[in-house]
């Protein structure tokens, strides 16, 4: 069966540049008064779904400002004795949350470089150059895809033993950075370049590293940037993995690691844990809010990586 | 004809440059796909066939790795409940974030903002989302709380009780992910052809019949595709019971990928939970394959 059979569809879906959304109003017959009134019920309908959606964030961010005493009060309450912002400090004292945040920073920004010079130089070499076994080659790349994690992290942990890797950068950083699905995230888009463009610049002399640099590359940034951001979130929240190679957290802990760790470690401090997780979304979903044009397009694109 | 084996020609000597420049784009790749993929497959297969604990002397032992997983007590419940888990998860996820992204239409005001509120769980730390929602599931927590202000209902210990911690688990694991699927369908809906839709709305096809009989066979390939990938991952669930129950109670919760963790890196025995790996890699690629089979009952592709 053939992949692109099923991802093709969902792929296309986000190619197309010259989409309209079809508008609201204009162009269309005007509205009767059954699908007004139809409208304003999809609107309380799901206004209020978001509103129940939101509601453990909402809350937890509330929880996180109470005296620990008040954070099972009954009946419950937004707001405890006091407000207490000194939380968000207190977690910073109890653990070593800097730690933990420079150490997700620094390992998924390396991961996702390292991610992106692999995905585009081998989706060149996939995608538009032609060479003996190429095809053959791309298979097999794509049948390692189907590989769930879970079976790899077991022998993983004993290279990771006999490289002398764990408990380090290297080990959180490298073992992941390698799967195919950048790659074939690239070749994917690469193939829709008209080859024009380059057979033009090899005309003129350039070869395909000078191809690859210079023209395949700037017009490929949507698609490097959605493969960018996927890749920083799957490392940043990645959990399994970094649970298992790390053996120090207080020096190589990540932050769900660390997080999950100093759950354990505050116990019934529910305060601290609510401060702690607050402090731990807020990277991420800044980042969508900063993202929410592209996020519709990009998830067309990337639809089958990331988690 | 002599252009013809000119131009052949140069394309010869092209093709052999070009094939060893591909090499080097692809090497990255290549060594990196060996090392961190082929080599630990391979690998593992031959652990699943050895007592190989962390440290200490390794042993063949045949196929008793495999033996010995139907004698422990924990693996066949745990193979049950992530099935369970799938049956409840898949379903009630599809739904709802396909529900969410037709009411999420393009007359919806503030549909953007909307969209990247459903989508905030997907990218904040699974473990910080269990974290919350541990806080809320408390016997004094804000569901009991707010049933037994607003009703006088007292609730049911959620998570001290064998089959509400596992709807729990799924509750939660439904609202971390609903905002994913959710955008694969808006993506889909978004590139349904304005023609087709204004065709049926001439043709009287209006409100639940256009979903029904237009929308939803229109997007069945994202339907097929987001199923295949939701089942595939609840398959490998983890975070959620782990942080949320701890697997309890009892094991009530404990999916397989618990299972092997804690063989693999709580009891050591790397060789045994290689074995339950490779069952997990069955169970997926089993439930795919039904699932690519029964495909041409209901997805329809237009090309």
């Amino acid at each position: 069966m053939s992949t692109d059979a099923i991802i093709q569809p969902v792929l296309t879906a986000g190619a197309d540049e010259g989409h309209v959304e079809p508008d609201a109003r204009r162009g269309r017959a005007p509205m009767t008064r059954g699908e007004r009134a139809r409208l304003v019920l999809g609107h309380v309908l799901v206004y209020l779904a978001a509103a129940l959606f939101m509601l453990p964030l909402i809350y937890a961010f509330f929880s996180a400002l109470k005296p620990n005493a008040d954070i099972f009060s009954m009946p419950p309450s937004l707001f405890g004795s006091e407000v207490r912002w000194s939380n968000f400090a207190e977690v910073f004292a109890f653990g070593p949350f800097w730690t933990y945040i420079g150490n997700s920073l620094f390992t998924s920004v390396a991961g996702t470089l390292v991610v992106l010079v692999v995905s585009t130089t081998a989706g060149y070499a996939f995608g538009r150059l032609r060479w003996k076994g190429r095809d053959a080659v791309f298979v097999l790349f794509l049948a390692t895809l189907m590989v769930p994690a879970e079976v790899l992290v077991i022998p993983m942990f004993q290279v990771m033993q006999w490289f002398g890797w764990v408990d380090t950068y290297q080990a959180l950083i490298f073992p992941f950075a390698f799967t195919a699905f950048g790659t074939f995230l690239m070749r994917q888009f690469f193939r829709g370049i008209p080859y024009e463009l380059e057979e033009a610049a090899r005309v003129d002399g350039a070869g395909p590293l000078r191809c690859f640099l210079q023209i395949i590359l700037p017009l490929s940034t949507s698609a490097v940037a959605v493969l960018a951001v996927f890749t920083f979130l799957s490392f940043w929240n990645s959990y399994l993995w970094p649970l298992i190679v790390t053996v120090d957290y207080n020096a190589h802990g990540t932050l769900p690691v660390g997080l999950a760790s100093f759950s354990g470690l505050t116990g019934t401090r529910w305060d601290l844990q609510m401060a702690a997780s607050i402090i731990s979304m807020i990277p991420t979903t800044i980042l969508v809010i900063a993202l929410q044009k592209h996020l519709v397009k990009g998830i067309a694109m990337a639809g089958l990586g990331g988690r | 004809m002599t252009t013809t084996t000119a131009t052949r020609r140069r394309r010869g000597s092209f093709a052999k440059v070009e094939a060893r420049q591909a090499l080097g784009f692809a090497s990255p790749a290549l060594v990196g796909l060996a090392l961190f993929t082929i080599v630990p497959v391979v690998l593992s297969v031959v652990m699943s066939f050895f007592d190989w604990p962390t440290f200490g002397d390794r042993s063949f032992n045949g196929g008793a790795n495999y033996l010995r997983l139907f004698e422990d007590p924990n693996f066949l419940p745990a193979l049950r409940n992530t099935m369970v888990f799938t049956v409840l998860y898949v379903p009630v996820s599809i739904a709802l974030s396909l529900a969410l992204a037709l009411g999420l239409g393009p007359r919806i005001r503030g549909r953007g903002i909307l969209r990247v509120l459903f989508f905030i769980p997907v990218v904040t730390p699974m473990v910080a989302n269990v974290l919350v929602w541990k806080m809320l599931l408390q016997p004094q927590g804000l569901f009991n709380g707010l049933s037994q202000t607003w009703f006088g209902v007292e609730l049911p210990n959620f998570l001290a009780d064998r089959q509400w911690a596992m709807i729990m688990v799924v509750v939660m694991s439904v609202w971390q992910g609903l905002g994913y699927n959710m955008l694969i369908f808006s993506a889909a809906l978004e590139q349904l052809p304005e023609s087709v839709v204004e065709a049926a709305r001439i043709d009287g096809a209006r409100g639940l019949r256009m979903i029904w009989s237009v929308m939803i066979p229109m997007i069945s390939p994202a339907i097929f595709f987001a199923t295949i990938m939701t089942m595939i991952t609840s398959l490998q669930v983890f975070v959620q019971p782990q942080m949320l129950t701890g697997g309890g109670p009892g094991n009530a919760t404990m999916p397989l990928v618990m299972w092997i963790y804690n063989q693999g890196f709580k009891f050591q025995d790397l060789g045994l939970a290689a074995a339950g790996a490779w069952i997990l890699f069955a169970l997926i690629i089993i439930i795919t394959a039904l699932q690519f089979g029964a495909q041409k009952k209901w997805v329809h592709y237009e090309h």
